[in-house]
């Protein structure tokens, strides 16, 4: 079995009110990584910004805002790699047709993919048992 | 959402005192700059000094009242960005888009 230092599994209701509790769990631990040879604060940002981001697509997107669901959450350390799992029970998406923003066009939405994919080193959206589910790794090394 | 408001040299502006503008609160931001185009303001100064964190929703936000200035022949300015809030703009190009200032008075000169 894959060694395994850190794994935190969490499930919160389906609304926007916990962004800001995960938001800062998912920093705090990156804070954490004292392997992490690169500047932690940036990366500690940005796994708090992704997180944030995929939460939202679960819970407005992926399930439609019922605020009866739950979004499920496993953010795992391996050994040098960081992985966050953001689970939803909804329809799911095909994350690679999400075309990437039009710069020239001022549009309010469609940025979320973009910053998840600019700031992770891999991402895949796919089916699991009873929904989807998005993974994102970011390698620490 | 915790915002202030306050109107210096026909300037309006808003300070969001929120660590975080985020898909939970920036649709209040979003609609009270609707509400001040909406009654005739022209001028919007956001001041972000106290927001350490950005997420697309909340840039979304100043996208939309942006447009609502350009729709209602208004200005949308920005100022006192923290770094990494900074940073999303230079990401997602909004950087090119709006007027962003070191400091409130040195964009309450810039109207």
């Amino acid at each position: 079995m894959e060694k395994r230092a850190i794994e935190i599994d969490i499930k919160v209701p389906n609304q926007t009110r916990y962004l800001s509790l995960i938001g800062r769990i998912g920093e705090d631990l990156a804070k954490e990584l004292d392997k992490y040879c690169g500047d932690r604060e940036t990366l500690a940002y940005h796994i708090n910004l992704v997180l944030t981001e995929a939460m939202v697509n679960a819970i407005k997107y992926a399930n439609a805002e019922d605020p009866d669901k739950m979004v499920h959450i496993i953010i795992t350390i391996a050994d040098n790699e960081l992985i966050i799992r953001v689970y939803d029970n909804g329809q799911g998406f095909d994350i690679n047709s999400i075309p990437p923003p039009d710069f020239e066009k001022l549009e309010d939405r469609g940025r979320g993919v973009f910053i998840i994919k600019s700031l992770m080193d891999s991402v895949r959206y796919h089916a699991v048992e009873g929904g989807n589910v998005l993974e994102m790794t970011k390698r620490l090394q | 959402m915790n915002l202030n408001i306050e109107t210096r040299n026909e300037v309006i502006i808003i300070y969001v005192n929120e660590e975080r503008l985020d898909a939970h609160n920036s649709g209040d931001l979003k609609s009270e700059m609707q509400r001040l185009f909406e009654e005739g303001t022209k001028n919007i100064l956001v001041d972000l000094h106290d927001v350490r964190f950005i997420d697309s929703s909340g840039l979304g936000a100043l996208v939309s009242g942006f447009k609502n200035a350009i729709s209602h022949q208004g200005n949308l300015k920005l100022s006192t960005l923290q770094t990494q809030v900074k940073s999303m703009f230079e990401l997602t190009r909004l950087h090119r888009v709006f007027e962003i200032f070191p400091s409130t008075a040195e964009a309450l000169e810039n109207f």
